[in-house]
């Protein structure tokens, strides 16, 4: 008897010859259309970091003549660069931005190497010279945001304790846990932040294990640096505390609670680049920016945000809107006394020093390691 | 292995037309058993890809769409191909941790942790030889690979031997050590200190990177993927120590009885079967990565698992399975994007084959096609 | 002035306490289920499946219904459903029970998510909590009486377990089919159909286990919800030597070793925190080291099931 005759891949091969014509096209695209490939490593619809590249690609998805093509859930391994070459080959993707940080290298280098004639925009890394120049990497400087949203809690915490929900001990993540606290201490010089690290970016019981922590000692406000803030949000509205919120906006999670948030703003980011890309404009390989450059922004306040409070906030937000604030500026010292920037020392958002981090300011009750 | 019951009382025997003119003539006669081992799971794979077609179909989804995707996906084209063969290349290894200590009667399902630790033990003896010839560097680093990994299956099976713990459990809870170790050393003791958002191990250097295979974009892992399962075979299957240790699974009373020395059996099996894992995560850093750091945590342990129950725990099924199962990985990519499906999708289709294979399972030696004539 | 919040140290073994109770329950409701089936003579490593599949029913038909109540009820209906399942592909001859457990863990965790995709977002009503430290000035302490319903049937659930399974006529049928599956047949019961129900039993209460993470703590649906505690759950049963009052222990140990890395960092310990994080799985392996032996280890152990062949 031949076996063959009902193997899979016959099977497979005569659907297949069936479908080919009435299959769906594959980017048969208008010609002047481009296509611009998104790779998120975790789910859309996370209340968090993806969830804010999604509503980015989504303000894309608007624009007449751009064509976006999403995959989620995509390892940092090299399962991405399998994916960014089939986004190229099959959906002649021209423009591609791979959004997790550890996409960068060596995967996104190698697929910038690969095709130098398309363009690869990572989001977060840290592009120099050595890079390929067809690859770029851009951030925002979100802890302006997490400034203010700090002043705000500051004025709003009676205990003078805040907490903070952190993921790993890495630069971007100390520089917001800093920002937030010196924002706070503007309103209470006394106030303390007491950080925990979960250990990795989505731990769910962690987090809530966290919070229910912090608010064990007294905490009241809280806010966090993970990829999911929904969890934090919502077990610190339910024990009583108030939030700040990080990434997209989470007033609707817990109304009562919500004081403001610090949120990424890639809704005017990305077209902007489109905009740039498709009339042949090269974008800067290394672009920052914060406020001022509408790449971040402040959630609306909620309700329990006092009039002193939003006073305050606006004035630092103008102030570091039209790019006339430093919040580094020194006399600064870590919490374990040591001076880390001198009296006299302004550390600009672009300084290159912020970006190498380790400290936790003083104030900030926990350790890098 | 679960006590056979028997067939229930009054099922009924299987006598059909069809059956009678589909028997095999008695020369095939012989063949027909082991042509058994492929029809059925065929068959059941078949079957799964029918389930969830209508699955899909459920969701407003065109399953004839759903074909040609994951067709084009895993094997349409030579791109395709290439995404198959590089998802497939750890699986292979991994599914060797789980598919060697089954000979034994044992399931182990560490494959995971051999790798992560084998990994790290491999950078670091990339990081310690610095000014060393790259060659040495890589053969050094699979060898640390391997005996890293190794040793922590061996542990499992020591602690089943010697204290009697249910290898299935320890092997799993060691995973979680293993992360939590990776974590800690990459964090910790061994980071590079300009690695900064994502902390990382130093690099290993461009020139110990083991590159591709000439021609395609799949790294030599595969190959020696390839290589450890055909030695598994002919290790388990035309060895003494390979009988000795199947004796052993089969009947550990009467592999006792006969002398064998059941304890180092187990120790042995469970070193190699480490060592396979620990190979695969040697290739993750040298091959792909570069270097250690969370990355290296991305599954390949635990789908070795599925891919060495479905190749029924036989080392050289676990190749084309592998491939197999790389495809419907590489293709998930390709079911988001043109349908919308969502990622977890695969999962769902890898887990209706696992349960239609392991069901089918109970088809062995029923059906009347496959008995010889007059037996 | 005092505070009545400022505790110091003691925060730290209260947050374990909180935690112990918090952490604990899904843990409690899959062992004790596990631990039915177990006895019953079946394996059943699916649950971490089954146990996901409750989060996401759960919360999904509360999110429908309004009522976390009826979600908590279609999660242990979900869960019997998986537990059927299980059981009715186990009962074919010639299947391996274990390697069906991960069939369906696997399966069970890639439907949950795949059905649980819209769910992410929205918020769903949540089951709610007695407050047991009414009666005390310090919030660590009240947060940490403050107890789930869910929990309080679970340590009910316990001692009833050890009852039934000691003195009614089910309890003995089914621990006749763990022991000896001949004896149960000369007895005239069908033993696939005592294990069926052994095992679907085993799923409810897992789905139930499931959905108090979905919607009580960490209380809300997403993708990382489990990280193997079903699977733990299962190793659990083995230690506490398939009684259900040891589960409750056991489960218990478990919670507060989780809570264990959180609370020292709130109070500035924080090095080495990873391997806090591990600490539960640590804790486990090492008992059951001390306690098993190559010659006593399954002393206790059901004489059918599969593991002890």
């Amino acid at each position: 008897m031949n076996f063959d005759k009902i193997s899979r891949r016959g099977v497979l091969k005569g659907t297949a010859a069936l479908t080919i014509g009435s299959v769906l096209p594959m980017s048969r695209a208008l010609a002047a259309d481009t296509t611009i490939g998104f790779i998120y490593v975790g789910s859309r619809d996370d209340y968090g970091y993806n969830q804010a590249h999604a509503a980015g690609a989504a303000a894309l998805k608007k624009m007449p003549g751009i064509k976006v093509v999403e995959e989620e859930k995509v390892p940092e391994t090299d399962a991405v660069e399998k994916t960014m070459e089939s986004m190229i080959n099959l959906d002649g993707a021209t423009l591609l931005f791979p959004t997790s940080f550890g996409y960068y290298n060596p995967h996104m280098i190698k697929m910038a190497q690969k095709f130098p004639k398309l363009r690869f925009e990572h989001c977060g890394g840290l592009w120099t010279d050595k890079d390929p120049k067809n690859a770029g990497s851009y951030f925002g400087y979100i802890d302006e945001a997490q400034h203010v949203a700090g002043i705000v809690a500051g004025y709003s915490s009676k205990s003078g304790k805040l907490g903070f929900v952190a993921a790993k001990p890495i630069p971007q993540v100390l520089r917001n846990i800093n920002a937030w606290t010196l924002g706070a201490k503007l309103a209470n010089p006394k106030i303390t932040t007491q950080v925990i690290f979960t250990g990795d970016w989505s731990m769910p019981v962690k987090e809530a294990e966290a919070t229910n922590s912090l608010i064990d000692q007294g905490v009241d406000v809280i806010t966090c640096h993970v990829d999911g803030p929904k969890t934090v949000v919502e077990n610190a509205a339910r024990r009583g505390a108030m939030v700040t919120g990080y990434h997209v906006n989470q007033a609707v999670l817990a109304p009562k609670a919500y004081l403001t948030g610090a949120e990424w703003n890639w809704e005017v980011l990305y077209p902007r680049f489109a905009k740039m890309f498709t009339s042949g404009e090269t974008i800067p390989n290394f672009y920052r920016g914060g406020l001022k450059e509408e790449i971040v922004k402040v959630s609306p306040y909620g309700d329990m945000v006092t009039a002193e409070a939003k006073k305050k906030a606006d004035e630092v937000k103008a102030a570091l809107t039209s790019g006339n604030y430093v919040i580094f500026k020194g006399p600064i010292a870590d919490n374990k006394g040591k001076t880390v920037i001198d009296a006299g020392v302004s550390r600009g958002q672009t300084d290159p020093e912020l970006e190498k981090m380790s400290y936790l300011v003083e104030g900030v009750i926990g350790a890098t390691s | 292995m679960k006590a056979d019951v028997g067939a229930p009382i009054g099922t009924p025997v299987v006598k059909s037309g069809a059956g009678e003119f589909l028997r095999l003539p008695p020369f095939t006669a012989k063949i027909g058993g082991a042509a058994e081992y492929v029809v059925i799971p065929a068959g059941a794979l078949l079957a799964s890809l029918l389930l969830f077609g209508i699955f899909v179909a459920l969701f407003g989804k065109n399953p004839l769409d759903l074909y040609f995707y994951m067709y084009q996906g895993a094997f349409g084209t030579w791109f395709s191909w290439q995404n198959t063969l590089t998802r497939a290349a750890p699986l292979i290894l991994t599914a060797l941790c789980t598919a060697l200590p089954a000979q034994l009667g044992m399931v182990i399902i560490g494959g995971e942790g051999a790798l992560l630790i084998g990994a790290l033990c491999a950078t670091s003896a990339a990081l310690a030889m610095p000014a060393a010839p790259p060659l040495v560097v890589d053969i050094a680093m699979a060898i640390a690979g391997m005996i890293g990994g190794g040793l922590w299956i061996m542990l499992s099976g020591a602690l089943r031997q010697y204290r009697g713990v249910n290898e299935t459990i320890s092997s799993l809870l060691l995973v979680y050590i293993a992360l939590a170790i990776l974590n800690f050393l990459v964090e910790g003791p061994m980071r590079d200190p300009t690695s900064l958002n994502k902390p990382s191990t130093p690099e290993i250097g461009a020139a110990n990177m083991i590159g591709s295979i000439p021609g395609t974009d799949v790294h030599w892992g595969f190959m020696f993927g390839i290589i450890a399962a055909v030695l598994s075979y002919i290790l388990i299957y035309h060895t003494v120590f390979g009988f000795a240790a199947r004796v052993a699974g089969g009947n550990l009373r009467a592999a006792r009885v006969v002398g064998l020395s059941v304890g180092k059996l187990i120790l042995i099996v469970c070193f190699l079967a480490g060592a396979a894992a620990g190979l695969a995560g040697m290739f993750e850093v040298a091959a792909v990565q570069g270097r250690a750091n969370a990355n290296l945590a991305a599954g390949y342990g635990f789908a070795g698992i599925l891919v060495a129950f479905l190749a029924r725990q036989n080392p050289l099924a676990v190749i084309p399975v592998a491939i197999l199962l790389g495809g419907i990985g590489a293709s998930g990519g390709l079911l988001q994007r043109r349908l919308g499906l969502p990622d977890a999708s695969v999962l769902v289709l890898e887990g209706v084959i696992f349960v239609m294979v392991l069901a089918s399972d109970t088809l062995y030696g029923r059906l009347s096609i496959f008995r010889a004539k007059g037996a | 002035m005092a505070d009545p919040g400022n505790i110091g140290l003691w925060t730290v073994p209260l947050a374990v306490l909180g935690g112990a109770v918090r952490v604990s329950t899904p843990f409690l409701f899959v062992s004790l289920g596990e631990c039915i089936t177990e006895r019953s003579g079946r394996i059943n490593l699916g649950l971490e499946g089954t146990l996901v599949m409750g989060a996401m029913a759960g919360y999904g038909i509360s999110y429908l219904t309004g009522s976390p109540w009826v979600g908590v009820l279609a999660a242990g209906v979900t869960g019997a459903g998986m537990g059927a399942l299980h059981a009715g592909i186990c009962g074919l001859p010639r299947v391996n029970d274990i390697a069906v457990g991960i069939a369906l863990m696997l399966f069970g965790v890639g439907l949950a998510f795949y059905l649980g995709k819209p769910l992410i977002e929205p918020t769903a009503p949540r089951l709610p909590a007695i407050d047991f430290g009414w009666w005390s000035d310090i919030p660590q302490l009240r947060a940490a009486l403050r107890i789930n319903v869910l929990f309080i049937i679970g340590v009910l659930l316990a001692p009833v377990l050890v009852w039934a399974l000691r003195t009614t006529r089910w309890g003995l049928i089914i621990r006749t089919a763990g022991e000896s599956s001949d004896a149960a047949l000369a007895m005239g019961y069908s033993v696939n159909f005592i294990r069926l129900r052994a095992t679907m039993f085993g799923g409810f209460l897992a789905g139930i286990g499931g959905s108090f993470l979905s919607l009580y703590y960490p209380g809300s649906w997403n993708e990382g919800l489990s990280s193997g505690q079903g699977i733990t759950a299962v190793a659990l049963v083995i230690f506490a030597r398939w009684n259900p009052m040891l589960c409750l222990a056991a489960s218990l140990l478990f919670g507060g070793a989780a809570a264990l890395g959180p609370a020292l960092q709130s109070v500035g310990y924080s090095h080495g925190y990873h391997l806090f994080n591990a600490a539960p799985y640590i804790l486990t392996l090492l008992i059951m080291i001390a306690t098993c032996s190559p010659k006593r280890t399954l002393i206790g152990a059901p004489a059918e099931l599969s593991i002890t062949r």
